[in-house]
Order: C-alpha cells, then sequence, then structure tokens
C-alpha cells in the first residue's frame, strides 16, 4: 500500500477513529485502525467490538493495500504534522512497518495483519430511512444529560429511541433517564421510520454519532434492526449494537395530573440556582423552592457551612408550595430551555415535576424532588 | 547509681529503687528509667468478656470459660485457663472445644459487655479527655500534660485505674506505656493479665529490632507474606532498607513500615473518631446454600445495619456484601450508591442485588452486608426514584415501623421476611 493524502483530511478521518477505540485494552489489534486503499480513496476503521466506524476519505492511490497502525499514534503524528502538508503513507511488507513521511519528517509505525482486524458482522436492517441532522442532533442533545450511568441498570445506560404517538400523531422519540430525571424529546417521524424496532443507544454511540451531525445540511441514512443501529453519512458510517434490555415503560412516570404552572425565565432562574447553591456543603446539593403568589424564594440551608436565599419574580398563581431539588438537575433541566420561558408542573413536594418549553410539548423533561 | 524511678501497683506509693515496696512490701511493682516521663497509654481489659462472665457467676471462676456463639460460631474471648490448653480468640468453636473439653461455652451477652464498658470508659474520663477507644475492652489514652492536674504523673494515675476497675467493677486490665500508640499498643500485651509494661525512648531501638514484623499493628497475615517475599520478617529486617525503596515497593504502607520500624508513630490519640463502616455479619449452624434462607439472614443483618445507622445518624453511600464460603475463603462485593441510604429496604435490595449479580451459588459458612462511606444521616434518602414509585412508600413504611418499635419495643411490628 502507497497512498498521498492531505492532512486536514487525513486528520479528520483518523480523529474519528481514533475515538472509537478504547484506550484500556488487552486485545493490541483492537487498538489498531484499519486502512484500506482502494482507487481513489482510502477508508479508516475502527472498532472497539461494540461499535464500528468507518470513515473514507479521497486519496491518491498509488499501490492499492491495506494494513493496520495504531490509531492513537498515528491520529497524533497526524495531529502534529503542520497544516497543509501532504502525508505518504507506505507500507513495507518486509519489514512489517508503515511509514509515515511528510516533508522532513519520517515516521515507521509497527503494524499488525489486516486479516486480524474484527469486521463487524453485517446485519438485515428491518428499517432504512433518511433523518435530517439537525433533527437527530436535537433529539440526542437534549436527552443524553439523563443517561444513567449506573451499571447495575445497564438497559438505562443509553437513550431509548422509538416510535410513539405524539399529539399530533406518531413521532420519532428519545427518551433517556437515571430514575432521578427523564428527558423526553420528540421529532417529525421520517418516511420509512413506521416500522423500525425501539432500541437503546449506548451512551459512547451517542457521543461518536454526534460527530456526524455537525452539518445542518446533512441527510443521514439510519438502518435499525434488533440488535444494531447504523448512522451514515456519504463518508462515514458509524454501526453500533444497542443494549440487549428492555426499557422501562417511562410513560407512566411522566405526570399527567400535574397543575400548579410556574413559568419562569430559564436563564434567571438557572443563575439564580447556581448561586445559592454555592454554600451547600454535601455532594447532592438541594435547593428549596418556595412559591407564593408570583414569587419563588429559592433557599439552601446547610447547618455546617451557611445558607442562603435569593428571590424571583415569576408568574404562579396557585397555592404556596415548598418543593426541595438536587441543584445539578434544576441546572440541567433549564438548560435545555433556549427560546421561551421554562414551565414548571408541579403536584406534591413528593411527586415528580414536569418541564418544558413554554407550551412545547415536544421536549418535555421530569424531575424527581429531594425531601429538604 | 542513679535512683531508678519505681511505681508500687498495691498501694500506688512512687518510691526509687528497689524489689519490693517500701510502704506496704509487694513485689507488685514497675520500674523503669522513664516511668514518670511517659504519657501514651494503651489499656487493654484481660479476656474481657470472659471475666465478665466470671464475675456475675463465681461458680465460673476456676473452670475454663469460652464466650462465643453456637456450634459454628468462633471464640470471640476465652479465660486464661481456656487459654493454657491452647485456644485463641477467633478459633473455631469445634477446635476450641476439642483442645479444652471442659470448657464452658457462655453466649455473649453485649449489653452487658456495653455496660462494663461504659463504666470503664467515666473512669478514664476522670483521667483525661483524650480518649480513643478501640472497642469495648481496650482503648488509648493520651494523659500528656495532666500531671499538674492530678497531682501525680500519668503512671502513678494509670496504675489507679487499673487498680479501681478491680476494685468496683471486678475487671483487670493491662496497661502499656510509651511515648506514642504503636508501642503503648506494643507495651499492653507484653505483660498479660494484670500487666504494667513500659517502653521507654531509650530503649525503642533496641527493643524494636529484633521483634517480627508480625508486631506491627496493621501488619497482617497478607502483608507479612509480602515482606516476607522481600527478605523482611523482623524489624531488624525493615531498617536495613531505604525509605525511598520501601514505599516503590509498599506504597504508603511502606512510608509507615519505615517510619513504625524506627518506632516513630505521630498519629494523635483521637477521641471517638467518627465510623467508617457500618456492617452486621452472621456465620451458619451449617453451610447453606437455601436462598430462603440467605435472603432471610440478609433482611435481618440489613434491618440490624439501618438500625445502628439511625441509632448514630449515619448513612451510607456504598453497600457492601460479604460472603464467606465453606472453604474459608471470602467473596465481597460493593455498589456506590446514587445518594446516601439508611433504610433497611434500600440496604437489603442493594444487598440482595449484589448476591444475585456475584453468580455465586454457596455453600456459604457466613453472610455479611453493610454500608461505608458514610455521611450525616440527616442527608439520606432524600431522593425518590422515578422507576420505582413504591420505594417512597416502603421508605414511609419505615419509618413508620421505626416509630410503633421506638414505642412498643423491637418486637411490636416485624417483617415476615424476617422468620425465614
Amino acid at each position: 500500500m502507497k497512498i498521498s493524502i492531505e492532512r486536514a483530511t487525513l486528520l479528520k478521518a483518523v480523529a474519528q477513529a481514533q475515538s472509537v477505540v478504547e484506550r484500556r485494552n488487552t486485545i493490541p489489534i483492537l487498538s489498531n485502525v484499519l486502512i484500506e486503499a482502494e482507487g481513489d480513496r482510502v477508508s479508516f476503521r475502527a472498532t472497539d467490538l461494540d461499535i464500528e466506524v468507518v470513515d473514507r476519505a479521497p486519496a491518491m492511490v498509488e499501490r492499492p493495500g491495506a494494513t493496520t497502525v495504531s490509531a492513537v499514534m498515528l491520529h497524533e503524528i497526524v495531529r502534529k504534522l503542520p497544516d497543509g502538508s501532504l502525508i505518504h503513507l507506505t507500507e513495507d511488507p518486509a519489514s512489517g512497518r508503515l511509514t509515515i513521511a511528510a516533508g522532513r519528517s519520517t515516521f515507521s509505525l509497527a503494524t499488525l495483519p489486516k486479516e486480524d482486524f474484527p469486521v463487524m458482522a453485517s446485519s438485515e436492517y428491518a428499517s432504512n430511512f433518511s433523518a435530517p441532522a439537525p433533527a437527530l442532533r436535537r433529539l440526542f442533545d437534549k436527552a443524553k444529560f439523563a443517561i444513567s450511568t449506573e451499571e447495575t441498570r445497564y438497559y438505562l445506560n443509553g437513550v431509548y429511541l422509538h416510535v410513539a404517538t405524539g399529539e399530533d400523531g406518531p413521532v420519532l422519540r428519545a427518551v433517556a433517564t437515571d430514575g432521578h430525571r427523564l428527558a423526553r424529546i420528540d421529532a417529525a417521524l421520517p418516511e420509512g421510520a413506521q416500522s423500525m424496532p425501539g432500541v437503546i443507544v449506548p451512551r459512547k454511540t451517542v457521543g461518536e454519532l454526534r460527530k456526524l451531525l455537525d452539518d445542518d445540511e446533512a441527510q443521514i441514512a439510519v438502518s435499525v434492526s434488533e440488535t444494531k443501529i447504523r448512522f451514515a453519512t456519504p463518508n462515514i458510517t458509524l454501526t453500533s449494537k444497542v443494549i440487549d434490555g428492555t426499557f422501562p415503560d417511562y410513560s407512566r412516570v411522566i405526570p399527567t395530573g400535574n397543575t400548579r404552572r410556574l413559568e419562569v425565565d430559564a436563564s434567571e432562574f438557572a443563575k439564580a440556582v447556581d448561586r445559592v447553591a454555592t454554600v451547600s456543603s454535601e455532594r447532592s446539593r438541594a435547593v428549596k423552592l418556595s412559591l407564593d403568589e408570583d414569587r419563588l424564594v429559592l433557599s439552601v440551608n446547610s447547618p455546617d457551612s451557611g445558607a442562603a436565599e435569593e428571590e424571583l419574580a415569576v408568574a404562579y398563581g396557585d397555592e404556596r408550595l415548598e418543593i426541595g431539588f438536587n441543584a445539578k438537575y434544576l441546572l440541567e433541566i433549564a438548560s435545555q430551555v433556549d427560546r421561551e420561558n421554562a414551565v414548571f408542573l408541579f403536584n406534591s413536594s413528593g411527586d415528580p415535576t414536569l418541564m418544558r418549553e413554554g407550551n412545547d410539548t415536544s421536549a418535555v423533561y421530569v424531575v424527581m424532588p429531594m425531601r429538604v | 547509681m542513679a535512683p531508678m524511678p519505681s511505681l508500687c501497683r498495691a498501694c500506688l506509693t512512687p518510691f526509687e529503687g528497689g524489689a519490693r515496696c517500701p510502704a506496704c512490701r509487694s513485689p507488685r511493682i514497675v520500674v523503669h528509667p522513664e516511668l514518670f516521663d511517659l504519657s501514651i497509654a494503651h489499656m487493654d481489659c484481660d479476656a474481657f468478656y470472659a471475666s465478665v462472665e466470671k464475675r456475675d457467676d463465681p461458680s465460673l471462676r476456676d473452670k475454663p470459660v469460652i464466650v462465643g456463639g453456637g456450634m459454628r460460631g468462633v471464640v470471640s474471648t476465652c479465660c486464661y485457663i481456656a487459654r493454657i490448653k491452647g485456644v485463641r480468640s477467633a478459633m473455631p468453636m469445634f477446635q476450641a472445644l476439642k483442645l479444652c473439653p471442659e470448657a464452658v461455652v457462655v453466649k455473649p451477652r453485649m449489653q452487658v459487655y456495653a455496660e462494663v464498658s461504659r463504666a470503664i470508659r467515666s473512669m478514664m474520663e476522670d483521667l483525661t479527655p483524650a480518649i480513643e477507644p478501640l472497642s469495648l475492652d481496650e482503648a488509648f489514652l493520651d494523659l500528656t500534660g495532666t500531671a499538674r492536674l492530678h497531682g501525680a504523673p500519668p503512671a502513678v494515675m494509670l496504675a489507679r485505674l487499673v487498680r479501681r476497675m478491680e476494685d468496683e467493677l471486678g475487671i483487670s486490665g493491662s496497661v502499656g506505656l510509651s511515648h506514642n500508640k504503636f508501642l503503648a499498643k506494643i507495651a499492653s500485651d507484653l505483660d498479660k493479665p494484670r500487666g504494667f509494661s513500659v517502653i521507654g525512648r531509650a530503649e525503642t531501638a533496641g527493643f524494636l529490632a529484633a521483634r517480627p514484623v508480625r508486631i506491627i499493628w496493621g501488619v497482617g497475615t497478607a502483608t507479612q507474606a509480602a515482606l516476607e517475599r522481600a527478605g523482611i520478617r523482623t524489624i531488624a529486617d525493615l531498617l536495613r532498607w531505604d525509605r525511598a525503596d520501601l514505599v516503590a515497593r509498599f506504597g504508603q504502607m511502606g512510608d509507615r513500615l519505615w517510619q513504625l520500624a524506627r518506632g516513630q508513630d505521630s498519629r494523635r490519640v483521637i477521641r471517638d473518631e467518627a465510623p467508617k463502616s457500618i456492617s452486621k455479619e452472621t456465620t451458619f449452624d451449617e453451610d447453606t446454600t437455601d436462598p430462603d434462607l440467605l435472603d432471610g439472614h440478609l433482611w435481618r443483618l440489613a434491618e440490624q445495619v439501618a438500625d445502628r445507622a439511625k441509632a448514630k445518624g449515619f448513612a451510607g453511600r456504598t453497600v457492601t456484601l460479604k460472603l464467606k464460603r465453606a472453604d474459608f475463603t471470602t467473596v465481597t462485593r460493593r455498589h456506590a450508591l446514587h445518594a446516601p441510604t439508611q433504610t433497611a429496604d434500600r440496604i437489603y435490595r442493594e444487598g440482595r442485588a449484589l448476591f444475585d449479580a456475584s453468580g455465586e451459588r454457596g455453600p456459604f459458612r457466613l453472610i455479611g452486608v453493610g454500608i461505608a462511606d458514610l455521611c450525616a444521616g440527616a442527608n439520606a434518602d432524600r431522593e425518590g426514584d422515578l422507576l420505582d414509585p413504591d420505594a417512597g412508600k416502603r421508605a414511609a413504611t419505615e419509618r413508620a415501623t421505626d416509630a410503633i418499635r421506638a414505642r412498643f419495643g423491637r418486637d411490636a411490628i416485624i417483617k415476615g421476611r424476617a422468620l425465614r
């Protein structure tokens, strides 16, 4: 194999590959990226056995071929080479090395045979559809903060992507929860997605996927089976196993009878929460919300360290209510609101509270209160 | 010859040199050049549980007594008569009875021991506020700077303390007096029972050099084996090592070993150190694989842990599970919680999940559960779980149960699960 490729192109392709590679792993081949050159393109393939990413880039291929080298090392080298350089990758089968040359720099990396590289088995996809990148971006971005990290509830370690019935008919829905907060985000159902099986997309896949979704104009080809999900752009294909588990019935968790309505400027609210939470000494920083006629008092009382209080002008017309929350959760859900006021719907101080942006029900959040 | 500071342990008269007390002619004297200069002490009761049993039942006085539980239990304490036969603490009961078949086995009465312990504690309080109890029957005392207050040096006050324990409580103890905790603890063990041993600054190095590393508090079987692999058997061996080499090989422990080998120990006597964990365990009469039985034990233990946590105002951020297999190997599992807990329900559920996830099938001889990573109880169980809406109800039930028990006694209300 012998190819020449522009540094920026190579860097982008290798960056995506190396981020999939698990930093600590005991199987050497899994640290490597599989480079395959043919025609006028070169592809870079990396896997952690759960996720596989293939990144294709244009290159001058002098001699086609394939080999594998350390993904992290290749990425580091390319990153450190000067911008604008033309990089030559040459495989020497005799020495088993890959030479990377650019300008006056030459590197020689150990390779492992391409036959040892585990290529993810292809699967039959039950559903194939195309979705605009911004819609997918919104689904995952707004849901991912609620993904659980608790390994005992492994089925919560991802975003549940499925078809559901929204207020105006069927929607593509993303749900994530860790038992303390929950995010339910809806998007218009893309054509061809009706028959999609519901799948739990793992946290790491959500992170990797994000890099495919930056382009506002891009259309993402999505393929879903019971066990795998694939996202593809013309240059990048990301295939991931999905979490083998049953996502809990979240619909019973979302309160429908909460009538006490608070409307507040989300960013003012978040800043105030952040300020009063400063004096809290515990790890779970509890903030108390005291609501009265158009008045919200946020307070923290921490016996060992001190107390704080801040008053906000809000729209609230129901009876007095005192309710406590983990400050971190309030900040996270408030930060999801970017266009209108945040609307909170409470029931009692012990019941889950619902939050949404204005009257938009396409993104709702549920948060569990804390005893204060 | 310089006068040698001496103290009569019978009549507490300080004197200088001689084989007997000049006042009462008693031979029970302590003689040491630094006797009246040292102020860090370790007091350890002699065969505490067994002594309490003998005190309360004089017919046991001349018999070997073993305190411990059940056929499958272990010896928690044995009296000195039983020790002559080779019985030791922590020895399995069957083995102890093989060595000493005539022994009288008494079930532990923890409440009584705790009461005696409190009485001893209050006597110690008369000496100094700096008391660090290690268990019911032993404690460190720092008497530095108290000589003026008491009008007598620490050695005299300590001798008075053990004499008072014997007179008023019928319990004897041994005292170790030195210049730090490490040496005081070693000293109290040198001359048991009814001992009074002193390790002075001048003799520290010489005293330690010939001792095995085992003598160092915190060096258990595992560390001992690791040290042995490095060719370290005695403290003299340790002294040959560079500090940096010890640290490189044994980590933080290496640094401590380097210091302790030189008789250096800067740890202070800390009054009532907050506990790091709360746990309970039980050894079965017979090895078991019965899931119902194990589950019943798990619940009762979780309840005991929760009771203690609530009583002491603690909650744990981690739940731990311990299993001992029939071959005595131990399995431990732990799970960090999202938020601290002190409820039996939560501890039980997490313990059960750890058990199920462990993949262990038994047979087991012991099961234990506990909480660790403790924090204030006020912070516990404040967050509900969206996916487990009944958790709130169960917590409320537990609070109500606690209230009923507080009023009508422990057995006023119990879960069916506890009967398995």
